[in-house]
């Protein structure tokens, strides 16, 4: 078995490497042909599953970029041809909106809705249901659209607040770097609404004065270095998907900013088939992460929702959870070491233990500390391998009331399949109304038929109903036998099995959600997300009550029309459950709608907090529920975050002020 | 919307632009057994799902919380627990059935429309009823006047198509033969009077109205003052049933909870003269069916119109907010119990309190309520021997209707020949002869045996505080200026903050008397100014209150009004100091108060009767309670000597005429007090 050889930057490592690349390989190839061919099919198997929607990566442009870095190692790293994430992100990504640009929901000239490109399952496909629904949701109407501004006005930025003296020194490093208007909008922003809201209209506010791409960890020493001695604030940038205003530059700040962004940092460095973990690059994103170790017949599992840009580092930073984590584990679960440079110095452990009783675990200092203590540079993680068999599927509640019920029982016999999630009568009808056009009248015909079963027959209430979606992993045996014991427990709470499609449709929501947010924004629909976490025994509690709030909140503050409030319970746990809502509504009529919207989500933060959830499950505090910390772990608990921070970081090099 | 096409709005009142509709004239023009057989199809909470009585009791016994206490309760098997908290649940639950609301709404009917003119209804707040229910659970809060309102809410309710309420009953009405099986039918659940330390019954009570209220399966009715006012005057909310009510929305069990005020008034209130007796100590009669019966000569009487006013309803998600922080509740398994923080008990307080106020403002003032006020503001003998001019009382009751017009007061003022029909209607208490007015005497003036100077002060007391009691009604009104009123005259000041000090400690002191809400001092000072500068009585400048020419009237009307309570407080307070033991129960306190006061009377020392009041009594106790001057160890009262001795010296200093014992009140809010009785002994 060949594999290609990453480039290797530290000397201890490069040894690991020559020796001991890919640990076990021997075993590997061992076994005999046919059982390569085997992988090789499960891994195309995979590669067609890893997130269904990617039809086809994108083909490298990115060769031009090896750097000092990857020059040093022996050779080639041949597969950063095929990474996502190019230097120039405007190349293949919206300004101001969401992902690619080739891939966006639009109404046609028949006035039906489509989604252009062909990266995803449903890229080129009509949706005819989404029109009726946008309408009938939140009274919107294609006669009354808000464009955004098409191409981003370079005058529009300010100029660049330039340190002299550590660009001089950075310049002789031969790091690459820029302050060209368009790289530094795109590194200022998250996907807040008001961030996005404020592009569309061409709005753009402190923006970071310079942009860096190291290439590798030395690259960061460097750059830390020239920071600490010029007193220059940095930036660490990852995937840019933060939605904690975690991205926004402070305003307050006067120094220079510069933006780190690692998205070079994008290789895995070694693989090790003996105690099945790899070492990686912090600035990978997810999907190139996945793509490589399935070639080699692993995955890491961790899937977030957005990890088709999201990446290692910032999975790190912000304490990141992965959809399928009760197989997988969350990212405090798949770490094993990690290595992050901060104004002190390296910090990272001198083994990989598996797990050690040294004092308080210095890792959970970094994971969450959200870019305030340095930079996460690489990473070693567990990966598994490929799971040979996976399934979808869906079951359909009464209520929603009998979803929570069984969810808690799988959680209570701990039999949840890889992923499991219960969404509410509203997004049910939402999932619904994303159905492609479909081709035959048979299918219809059967459409017909089960919803004839579910409402008549079995006597479901169509304003009441909701539904599980489920995705099963592992042997094949061992996943059909899991799959009728999670059918059974649903079967005692009222559930009827709904099928694959549904299940599978369901996932595929979530990663075109974030583009339908920019279909909504078109006709006067503004929206989000937000999550937490909270105990069993509150979570109806806090599906409910939060909704009611949004609903009354928005009643409150002269929204004209209902919006859509809509949750679902998207993790279980041994003692508790995650829950996501959405939340969106028409903001026709109104003078000022993002602080309308603001004002509404603080309301149901707050909501929230009140009825026993957390802060945040995964999506982090960033900037925007910084208010809230100091009561969700008291002051002591502050100050100890605080002497860290003045220890590690007493300059506030690394200063985008989230979190404290 | 109402069905307002099978019940057509005809007799419309206006008053404050709010529309009254007599319900009773709708009742009198179709058949009694067409009325109670009427299609009932009330639109419920849209979260509640259908359940049964049976369901709710199940609910009760198996939660979580009940199961923990049952664990606790040791020194009997877990099972015979569980049986006793059976036992409970059996004792206590409602079973309404819509059979047995027919009923009913088809005796309540019949006796209604023999006892009243006319029942007027505000439609408007009815609407909005409606409307709440369908959002969220719903506490209806009426306030308690007489034993006719206990199901007056659920006949309007039957009426007007809204859910029939589950009401909350004294535990002795469950005890009447066959009418307390009726009531259980008709919705009420009963609780025991005397619960005590009685864990299980507590545990078992509170799980059953918070199941109510988390599942919205019925509007839940109970008042908040615990019982019926025997002095028609409101009573300071109790607060265990309310905070039972409150706990789901503490603990994120509901979205919101709505309250709704209810204000019932009476023209003539049925068990009048009952009410005087019981309050001067002659024990009530025990609730009984034959008893009932009795009482049924009460049907020949005229007891002219109602009022049931249905208030603004209340979410008690914004009467919270910002005065509250629910996540004291995140730590601690939801289903256990769990003592809450003083910040919510204030809350609890508040709400409890603004609801009464709220009660207070929404009842509509008679006529006859102004004219009891000025009446019992003429010297004594003047009522009881030659009478008060009419002529002059009626002059007087208009310029009182004024008043309590510019005081924003509610008025029942029917348009014609208002007096002499009111005077008709309560016969039993005054009667009208050759331009004058005298108070009627019970017993028969012209019997053989004379009566002892101590029964005559009984007999005539027994006829006061019947007119107390009308006078009462209106009082919520006066309140306010009136202690300002009063606290001008005693301090005979005119600066603003010696006077809000001043009015700040009587508001303490008489704050068991008359309803005033928490924390909120300066606004009721702010509302007394403004009330008395715009009747002219008073001109404010930012540091003074100016006493005006034109508003001495208006100024001696209200201090007159409370100078009563003064009095009666005045005189509990020496008893205490001269003549009482330090150790008491308030069997013994209550007769030797009302013998010191009837000897008082007699020799022309105390000119209030209402002293002679249990009721006022028992607010004096529970004042200085408050205040910390006494203290109440199971039944006894204790005085507090310790602090006599710590104080006595420095109050020595300050005031001498004042003998030691009384200095022991001094002992907390020392400065008030000196003040009050300093000024008291200077008037």
């Amino acid at each position: 078995m060949c594999h290609t050889f990453p480039a290797l930057t530290s000397d201890r490592s490069s040894r690991i490497c020559s020796l001991l690349y890919k640990h076990g390989s021997s075993m590997a190839s061992n076994s005999s042909g046919s059982d390569s061919s085997d992988r090789q099919r499960i891994a195309q198997q995979r590669l067609s599953v890893i997130a269904g929607h990617l039809q086809r990566p994108v083909e490298g442009n990115s060769g031009i970029l090896a750097a000092e870095c990857k020059a040093q190692g022996d050779k080639l790293d041949v597969s950063s041809e095929r990474r996502t994430v190019p230097r120039r992100r405007q190349e293949i990504m919206k300004w101001n909106g969401w992902g690619y640009s080739d891939s966006k929901f639009l109404y046609n000239k028949k006035g039906q809705a489509e989604f252009t490109g062909k990266r995803y399952r449903l890229s080129g496909m009509i949706i005819p249901g989404l029109r009726e629904w946008m309408e009938s949701t939140f009274g919107a109407n294609l006669q009354h659209k808000t464009p955004a501004a098409p191409i981003l006005n370079s005058s529009a930025v300010q100029p660049p607040t330039l340190n002299e003296a550590f660009l001089k020194e950075l310049k002789s490093t031969g790091i690459p770097f820029s302050h060209d208007a368009e790289d530094r909008v795109f590194r200022s922003h998250g996907h807040c609404l008001h961030e996005i809201f404020a592009l569309r209209e061409g709005k753009i506010g402190r923006v970071p004065d310079l942009v860096v791409w190291p290439n590798c960890h030395n690259d960061v020493v460097k750059i830390v270095e020239l920071a600490c001695k010029h007193n220059v604030c940095l930036m660490p940038y990852g995937g840019g998907t933060s939605v904690s205003s975690a991205l926004e530059c402070p305003p307050e700040e006067t120094r220079s900013i510069v933006s780190l962004d690692t998205s070079q940092m994008n290789r895995i460095l070694w693989i090790d088939e003996k105690n099945l973990t790899a070492h990686v690059e912090a600035g990978i994103v997810g999907q190139d992460l996945e793509r490589l170790l399935n070639e080699s017949g692993y995955c890491t599992g961790h899937e977030p929702d957005s990890m088709e840009f999201s990446s290692l580092g910032g999975w790190v930073a912000t304490r990141a959870s992965g959809m399928k984590k009760n197989i997988y584990g969350n990212i405090e679960d798949l770490v094993v070491h990690i290595k992050m440079v901060t104004p002190q110095g390296v910090i990272e452990k001198s083994c990989q233990g598996p797990r050690m009783s040294t004092g308080p675990d210095v890792h959970h200092f970094i994971m969450g500390s959200e870019g305030t203590l340095g930079v996460v540079t690489e990473v070693t993680m567990k990966i598994r391998p490929m799971p040979e068999y996976q399934k979808y599927g869906s079951v359909v509640f009464p209520n929603f009331e009998m979803g929570v019920a069984c969810l808690r029982e799988v959680a209570r016999q701990r039999c949840a399949p890889a992923s499991i999630r219960l969404m509410d009568n509203e997004q049910f009808k939402f999932g619904h109304a994303l159905k492609p056009q479909v081709s035959s009248i048979f299918t219809s015909f059967l459409d017909g038929l089960k919803k004839f079963y579910i409402t008549k027959f079995k006597g479901f209430d169509p304003n009441r109903l909701c539904v599980a979606t489920l995705l099963f992993e592992g042997d094949r045996e061992k996943v059909l036998q899991h799959e009728k014991q999670v059918y059974d427990i649903a079967a005692k709470f009222g559930g009827l099995a709904a099928g694959e499609d549904n299940g599978q449709r369901g996932y595929m929501l979530t990663f075109v959600i974030a583009y339908l947010r920019d279909l909504g924004m078109d006709y006067y629909v503004i929206g989000e997300s937000f999550e937490t976490s909270v105990p069993w025994d509150r979570v109806l509690d806090i599906c409910r009550n939060v909704k009611a709030r949004i609903v009354r909140e928005c009643k409150d503050k002269g929204v004209q029309f209902p919006p859509l409030s809509t949750c679902r319970v998207t993790q279980t746990y041994d003692a508790g459950a995650c829950v996501y809502f959405y939340f969106a509504f028409n903001y026709r009529g109104l003078s000022d709608p993002v602080h309308v919207y603001e004002q509404v989500e603080h309301a149901a933060r707050e909501e929230i907090l009140a009825n026993g959830g957390s802060l945040s499950h995964h999506h982090g505090v960033g900037k925007l529920r910084k208010e809230w910390m100091r009561e969700t772990i008291s002051s002591v608990g502050m100050g100890m975050l605080r002497s860290v921070k003045d220890y590690v970081d007493p300059n506030n090099i690394f200063g985008n002020r989230n979190l404290l | 919307e109402l069905k307002q096409n099978v019940y057509s709005i005809k007799n419309v009142v206006l008053k404050d632009e709010e529309e009254f509709t007599d319900i009773l004239e709708e009742r009198r023009c179709t058949t009694d057994l067409g009325y109670a057989l009427r299609t009932f199809n009330p639109q419920p909470y849209k979260g509640a799902p259908s359940s049964s009585t049976s369901d709710l009791k199940k609910a009760v016994l198996e939660s979580q919380y009940l199961r923990y206490i049952i664990a606790l309760e040791t020194g009997s098997s877990v099972e015979k627990v569980r049986q006793e908290a059976r036992g409970i649940l059996e004792e206590m639950s409602h079973n309404l059935q819509l059979g047995f609301i027919r009923l009913m709404a088809y005796t309540v009917n019949k006796v209604f429309k023999r006892l009243f003119r006319s029942i007027y209804v505000n439609m408007e707040g009815l609407n909005m009823l409606q409307q709440a229910i369908q959002e969220s659970p719903v506490i209806l809060m009426p306030n308690h006047r007489s034993y006719v309102d206990f199901l007056i809410v659920s006949f309007i309710l039957f009426t007007y198509d809204i859910p029939i309420p589950v009401i909350a009953a004294g535990i002795p009405l469950a005890s009447m033969k066959v009418v307390g099986e009726i009531l259980r039918r008709s919705g009420a659940f009963f609780i025991r009077r005397a619960i005590g330390s009685d864990k299980l019954y507590w545990a078992v009570l509170s799980e059953y109205v918070r199941t109510i209220v988390r599942t919205g399966c019925a509007p839940l009715e109970f008042y908040v003052e615990g019982f019926r006012s025997r002095t028609l005057k409101s009573v300071v909310p109790k607060l265990g049933m309310m905070d039972m009510v409150l706990e789901p929305y503490f603990k994120g069990e509901v979205f919101d909870i709505t309250l709704v005020p209810i204000s019932i008034s009476y023209d003539r209130v049925v068990e009048e003269s009952l009410l005087a007796l019981e309050l001067l100590g002659v024990p009530k009669p025990k609730e009984s069916t034959t008893g009932l019966f009795k009482a049924s000569r009460v049907l020949q009487e005229d007891y002219g119109c109602m009022h049931v006013n249905f208030g603004r309803p209340l979410s008690v998600r914004q009467l919270c907010e910002g005065k509250i922080n629910r996540s004291e509740y995140n730590l601690i398994p939801r289903d256990l119990p769990q003592r809450p923080s003083t910040e919510i008990q204030d809350c609890v307080n508040w709400v409890a309190h603004l609801i009464v106020r709220t009660q207070e403002e929404g009842s509509l003032i008679s006529p006859w309520s102004l004219m009891a006020c000025l009446l019992l503001q003429a010297p004594i003998t003047t009522l009881t021997e030659e009478g008060l001019q009419w002529h002059g009382l009626t002059e007087k009751t208009l310029w009182l209707r004024k008043l309590v017009l510019d005081f924003r007061g509610r008025l029942n003022w029917p348009d014609s020949d208002v007096m002499s029909s009111t005077v008709a209607l309560h016969h039993s208490i005054v009667h009208h002869k050759a331009g004058r007015v005298c108070l009627v005497q019970d017993g028969d003036p012209a019997s053989q045996d004379p009566l002892s100077p101590e029964e005559g002060v009984m007999r005539t007391a027994a006829a006061v505080l019947m007119l107390v009691s009308y006078r009462n009604q209106a009082l919520h009104v006066f309140v306010r200026p009136g202690i300002l009123a009063t606290a001008i005259h005693i301090t005979k000041s005119t600066q603003k903050d010696e006077l809000f000090s001043f009015f700040c400690f009587l508001r303490d002191v008489f704050a068991n008397e008359f309803i005033f809400i928490p924390g909120r001092a300066s606004q009721d000072f702010d509302e007394a100014c403004s009330l008395l500068q715009k009747c002219g009585a008073v001109h404010m400048s930012e540091q003074e209150v100016t006493v005006l020419e034109t508003g001495l009237e208006v100024l001696s009307f209200l201090q007159k009004l409370l100078q009563p309570f003064l009095d009666s407080y005045q005189l509990i307070f020496r008893y205490l100091c001269e003549n009482g033991a330090h150790v008491f129960t308030e069997k013994q306190f209550l007769p030797a108060v009302q013998n010191l006061a009837t000897k008082l009377i007699l020799s022309g020392d105390l000119h209030t009767f209402e002293v002679l009041s249990s009721d006022t009594q028992k607010n004096v106790l529970s004042a200085l309670r408050r205040l910390e001057a006494v203290t109440k160890l199971r039944n006894e009262y204790k005085v507090n000597k310790a602090a006599v001795r710590r104080t006595g010296d420095i109050l020595c200093k300050i005031i001498c005429d004042i003998p030691v014992k009384i200095k022991l009140l001094f002992c907390v809010r020392l400065e008030n007090f000196v003040l009050f009785f300093t000024l008291l002994s200077l008037k």
